[in-house]
């Protein structure tokens, strides 16, 4: 992260993708910077995957532009290809070869034969952790592996950069975890990853996350300083005996700015960080009982709630 | 590039060894094939039912009834003197042919006047009743030069020699249809599901975002299947000359190099019927449908072309399995060489060019 005066690895001005008349990308500019975990969050549809193509050279943009390790992606897309990694959102491996069999046809697509494959195939699973199992069918891997092998076959080729377009559907939150671990691992190698993803704890591990909703980006900052957006006490957690019969109560209430359901407990949004104290009184009066409001750091969820409901209040 | 082109091939050779069912479906069903219409698919026509309605009685008249049957095609299934009986056996479909012999025929012969005999056919099934009205005839020209020996107008007897195939044997002119036939089928849907398969699993989406271009992830996928459809026609071959009697009379070098330019076409296909189908199903009926068909029924595989009609012939010159045919016949059957089907090749080979050129274009836009 200290590398930051060095120039950015991704430029995006303006990227504007249209589906006939519907708009997948509007007009979304920023810049990636070397060695960082640049995190897309949104929910699906939010052009998260239509912006990570036109990046790695697969969709030409409509208009604005954007370059990529310096080139341009409308015009040197094959430039792009050689010098960056991409794992799909769909699985890109072969189910009916081996994972050794996998890494060499994903080496060998990027021209890579003999020593150096070898080398960089024993890199690879060695980083994977698959030692035991380079023999094995990747139809009868685990979930997790299959994430990781993916991952390194992505990187065969040593691109300084990444792209990982929700590299974690669909498996489960301990091989998530290692999957982000490995992640870590490769920035600390000086990679730049290019993440997009909707978890919001994936999202939290970014350095810095762009937030988008319908097309737009709206948001872009690192997490700690998207959390700023709500000033200090100005969110706190009720947690009651009936929480939607509290939430219509609470959205009713002076100083209440936005209610949102977690789980069995609301985050409340206030206007002024004093106004903690008497929603506890509201609710008691209502029928809500045992009502305890506790002062909390706003989670990524809770600033994704926050920008969407500014952004679509000043739309409408 | 090479090393691209070779990545893409090799994977394609291990998936394939994986994958032994389609393997042995796509160049097994060749061999299968071949047996199948060899046997089932003959024109030859054998042991004929046939009768004879003799209203002259003579001697003369049992000579003519007797030599159809000693010609071996014919099965005598019954013998009488009333024409009223045709009917009812035609009918019941007892018998196939029938020959009527008049009762003036002896006294014809012996006072060596012209005389007639009516032969009678079933025509429903026009093919072979032709092929029986032509072996009738060889019957009768062999009977009529004995029977006018010593008159003044003494026949020269006709005596038919038939080239190439001089036993008129179905399988001689059908190993070479067969073989197009089965090339053409097999590869166009080999290599139709080979690309529609990672559109299918979406792995061409990675594909995609390598360095690789369509060029070179055309070429890596349709060698395996090159060399496979190659080995599969060696071997329908080898299977055509020990269970058919069928040789190659001209070279071997020209019989591959007209395959090869012919395999080039059918993979193109192949392909440009990937660029329209987004699933396997779609690939493979589509695949069977426009290669199957043509080639079965526009080629001249089956149905001469110089019997269709004036409009059906125009449309058979986009039917590739046409010209390989042609030249196909040439080779095997008369050991011709290249300056007789010369103009063939250079069909087949415009017909690849532009179906290659097309495909590429097709799988360029859709990279």
């Amino acid at each position: 992260m200290n590398t930051s005066s060095s120039p950015p690895v991704v430029i995006a001005r303006e990227l504007t993708r249209t589906f006939g008349p519907f708009v997948a990308v509007d007009r979304v500019s920023f810049e990636v910077r070397p060695g960082e975990i640049f995190g897309f969050l949104g929910s699906n549809g939010a052009g998260k995957t239509t912006t990570i193509r036109m990046l790695c050279g697969l969709l030409a943009p409509s208009s604005g532009a954007a370059s990529v390790l310096g080139f341009d992606v409308a015009t040197q897309a094959i430039k792009i290809k050689r010098r960056i990694g991409y794992m799909s959102q769909r699985f890109s491996l072969y189910n009916d070869l081996t994972v050794e069999e996998n890494l060499r046809f994903w080496g060998g697509a990027y021209g890579l034969v003999g020593a150096e494959m070898a080398e960089r195939s024993r890199w690879a699973i060695a980083t994977a952790g698959l030692e035991e199992r380079r023999h094995t069918l990747v139809r009868s891997l685990p979930g997790g592996f299959r994430q990781r092998l993916a991952l390194v076959a992505a990187l065969l080729h040593e691109p300084p950069i990444v792209f990982l377009d929700e590299p974690t559907g669909g498996v489960d939150p301990e091989a998530r975890r290692r999957f982000w671990d490995l992640i870590d691992e490769l920035v600390s190698g000086g990679k730049t990853v290019f993440v997009t993803t909707h978890y919001m704890d994936e999202a939290e591990r970014c350095h810095r996350v762009a937030l988008m909703h319908a097309g737009r980006l709206l948001a872009l900052d690192s997490v700690p300083d998207l959390k700023r957006v709500f000033p200090k006490g100005t969110i706190v957690e009720v947690s009651c005996s009936h929480p939607a019969q509290a939430m219509a109560s609470l959205e009713k209430m002076p100083g209440v700015v936005d209610v949102a359901l977690f789980g069995e407990r609301l985050h409340v949004v206030l206007s002024d960080p004093a106004g903690g104290a008497a929603l506890a009184h509201g609710l008691d009066a209502v029928g809500c009982e045992n009502a305890t409001v506790r002062e909390i750091s706003p989670s990524l969820e809770d600033v994704f709630i926050r920008v969407i409901a500014t952004a679509e209040g000043k739309a409408a | 590039m090479v090393r691209r082109t070779l990545a893409i091939a090799i994977k394609e050779l291990l998936q394939l060894r994986r994958d032994p069912r389609t393997t042995l479906a796509l160049f097994g069903m060749p061999i299968v094939m071949l047996l199948l219409y060899g046997y089932a698919l003959s024109f030859d026509v054998q042991h004929i039912r046939f009768a004879v309605v003799d209203h002259d009685g003579t001697r003369a008249g049992r000579e003519v009834a007797d030599s159809f049957v000693r010609s071996g095609y014919f099965d005598l299934v019954f013998h009488g003197n009333d024409v009223r009986v045709l009917d009812p056996l035609f009918d019941a479909g007892r018998i196939q042919a029938a020959l009527v012999i008049p009762a003036t025929y002896g006294a014809d012969l012996a006072a060596r006047r012209a005389t007639t005999l009516q032969f009678v056919l079933d025509g429903s099934d026009s093919q072979t009743a032709t092929t029986i009205l032509g072996y009738a005839r060889q019957v009768v020209a062999s009977v009529s030069p004995k029977v006018r020996t010593g008159t003044r107008d003494a026949a020269v007897a006709p005596v038919p020699l038939v080239w190439y195939n001089p036993d008129l044997s179905s399988a001689r002119f059908l190993v070479p249809g067969l073989l197009a036939f089965i090339l053409m089928v097999t590869s166009v849907i080999a290599t139709a599901l080979a690309v529609v398969r990672e559109k299918e699993r979406g792995t061409m989406e990675s594909l995609r975002a390598t360095p690789l271009v369509a060029f070179e992830l055309l070429i890596g996928k349709t060698l395996p299947y090159l060399l496979l459809a190659s080995g599969a026609a060696a071997g329908a071959l080898v299977i055509a000359r020990l269970l058919f009697d069928v040789h190659v009379r001209g070279s071997l070098f020209w019989l591959a190099a007209v395959t090869l330019l012919f395999l080039a076409v059918s993979l193109g296909w192949g392909i440009l019927v990937s660029t329209v189908a987004e699933t396997q199903q779609v690939a493979f009926q589509l695949g069977l449908l426009s290669s199957m068909l043509p080639t079965f029924i526009l080629s001249g595989f089956i149905f001469p072309i110089s019997s269709m009609p004036p409009a059906l012939q125009v449309i058979t010159h986009v039917v590739p399995a046409r010209y390989f045919l042609v030249a196909l016949r040439e080779i095997i059957l008369k050991g011709a060489g290249p300056e007789v089907w010369w103009n063939q090749a250079v069909g087949l080979l415009i017909y690849g060019v532009a179906v290659l050129g097309l495909a590429t274009i097709r799988t360029v836009r859709s990279l």
